[in-house]
């Protein structure tokens, strides 16, 4: 297994550099993702050999760019396991996803008095689209809380979500707690008080084999370029019917069924919510992206991605004056790993490991809410990806003890 | 380069101002107060300022922070205790500019004290808001919006 993997690292062009004369270790992946150049090489092929704007063109081009582009769309229903390719909408991102869904669903379906109910857990962007759809319709946004040891609090849950609840909208992977929520159990919740259910997949996706269809969740959010995809391009899944209900997002070119002077009516899903020239290399680069994640297999990453943590997570707790935020059992905690040294910023150290070579990020991660609740203002973040071996694993650790040298702490 | 290289950034003299930071405290008799965020991180700088004549009588700062940051305050307030509000603003300008990599003649950069040490963070470009954070402070709360 191992072997195979290490094969795969010379798939990724950019991991091979030096920065600040050091060799490259990349433990940023929770930010973005590295691109294999089997995708990279799709979208020199998209632009050389087939560029064309979909669905308007009579000619060949138009009609092989809007092939390639439903075949992207295809791959990703698989992907996920969705039951037909129409509930799988082209985005921007995990952020144009949501927004999506609270600007229309929610929009239509959010009065006065009723709850959104979302974690303190959540990144910024499954969080400040509610926490403005509350303000706008006077509904109540509640938080689900998080145990002790960082997992999503299920007793809360029960709590928080009631029959006045209309949405519930969690993060299946958490950013920064690298915690799997229960979104089955936290769906049925949801589906017993007539709630529908929404997730952040932005975490989830790149690392696992995810089924919306086991899941039951009624949407479900990701991002392409957390999963070796190009940027600029994401993916909302929704249940057809939910789809079908809801008002368009944007309004334009393509999304239209018949357009008079003073009225006009729109097209089918998916199509409905894609107003303007999409991004459509951006989508085929995706595709590429999922046939290169099938071939290894995502049960094969997961497990892969596992035993990195086993390894790594006891050697950084064993560091002095470290804490780790999130569950200290690595048969809870997935690849992204938040800790705080005691004497030292989050960004002193992550430009103390950048002169090893090491790239973390050091921030708020866009949970300023759980930065409060876990009284901190930052942390630093390592987070890795199938292309990261044990040795990389490693130097974050010996460049930690390095920055405690340094800093005398 | 290793950590080697830290050694550009972290000179003795701003661990130093981090580890005994002057003037981290609170004033009795502020005439300005601000309080700026560092939106990447997070990190806080509240700045108070007693002025008497267009004069700084007395400065302080409280807040959380990085090694940069705090040294940088720390700095700061050393260098433009007494001072009046034209030279402290001047000084705020020579400081932007020297972390950009502006020139400036030594004569200027002698003005800022022991803060002229850290024109080093000009080689750690993430690493320059953390240094000017507490002087873009200083500039709102005289008064000087520009920029
Ligand atoms: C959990 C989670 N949700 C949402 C996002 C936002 O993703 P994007 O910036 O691709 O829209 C991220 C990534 O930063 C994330 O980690």
């Amino acid at each position: 297994m191992d072997s195979k993997f290490q094969k795969i690292r010379n798939d990724f062009p950019i991991l091979n550099q030096k920065v600040n004369d050091e060799s490259l270790v990349y433990l940023d992946n929770a930010a973005t993702s590295q691109k294999p150049q089997q995708v990279i090489d799709a979208l020199i092929n998209y632009y050389q050999n087939d560029n064309a704007n979909t669905r308007r063109s009579v000619h060949t081009l138009g009609e092989r760019a809007t092939e390639e582009f439903e075949a992207a769309r295809e791959k990703v229903q698989k992907f996920i396991n969705a039951e037909q390719s129409r509930e799988i909408v082209f985005t921007k991102g995990t952020t144009d996803s949501l927004n999506l869904i609270a600007s229309t669903y929610g929009e239509v379906n959010i009065q006065a008095g009723d709850e959104i109910v979302i974690s303190i857990m959540e990144h910024h962007s499954n969080l400040i689209p509610w926490q403005q759809l509350a303000l706008r319709k006077k509904a109540t946004l509640k938080y689900i809380d998080i145990t002790s040891d960082g997992q999503l609090d299920m007793q809360d849950a029960r709590k928080k979500i009631t029959d006045k609840t209309k949405v519930v909208s969690i993060a299946h992977v958490s950013n920064v707690l690298g915690v799997t929520n229960d979104l089955k159990e936290i769906a049925k919740l949801a589906h017993t008080h007539n709630a529908i259910m929404v997730a952040d997949g932005a975490q989830a996706v790149p690392h696992m084999s995810v089924d919306v269809q086991d899941l039951d969740v009624d949407f479900y959010a990701f991002s392409s370029h957390k999963m070796i995809g190009p940027m600029g391009v994401g993916v909302l899944y929704g249940k057809a019917n939910l789809l079908k209900q809801m008002p368009p997002y944007q309004f334009g070119g393509e999304m239209i069924d018949f357009v008079n002077q003073y009225d006009s009516t729109w097209t089918e899903i998916p199509w409905k919510f894609e107003a303007g020239t999409q991004n459509v290399a951006g989508a085929i680069g995706l595709g590429k992206a999922v046939d290169y994640l099938n071939k290894i297999g995502m049960q094969n990453i997961a497990n892969y991605e596992h035993n990195l943590v086993s390894y790594v997570l006891p050697k950084l707790l064993e560091i002095e004056g470290i804490t780790v935020y999130g569950p200290h059992d690595s048969n809870y905690h997935n690849g992204v790993i938040s800790f705080n040294l005691r004497g030292l910023h989050p960004h002193d150290l992550a430009t103390a490991l950048d002169m090893d070579g090491v790239a973390v990020r050091a921030g708020h991660h866009c949970a300023q809410p759980l930065m409060k609740k876990l009284g901190v203002v930052a942390t630093a973040r390592a987070s890795f990806y199938f292309y990261n071996d044990k040795k990389d694993a490693y130097m974050l650790v010996k460049a930690i003890y390095d920055a405690k040298e340094f800093f005398k702490i | 380069m290793s950590l080697m290289g830290l050694n550009n950034l972290y000179r003795e003299v701003i661990l130093d101002h981090s580890e005994h930071p002057h003037h981290k405290r609170r004033l009795a008799n502020a005439t300005q107060t601000i309080t700026l965020k560092n939106p990447t991180c997070g990190d806080v700088i509240n700045l108070e300022i007693e002025l008497d004549n267009n004069r700084i009588k007395d400065i302080g700062f409280t807040g959380e922070g990085c090694t940069i940051s705090q040294s940088s305050s720390s700095m700061m307030t050393d260098a433009v205790l007494g001072k009046s509000v034209v030279e402290s603003l001047e000084m705020a300008q020579i400081f932007s500019d020297m972390v950009m990599g502006q020139k400036h003649p030594q004569a200027d950069l002698d003005k800022l004290g022991d803060a002229a040490i850290l024109s080093s963070v000009m080689k750690f470009p993430a690493r320059i808001k953390c240094a000017t954070l507490c002087w873009w402070a200083l500039r709102k709360s005289l008064g000087d919006e520009e920029r």
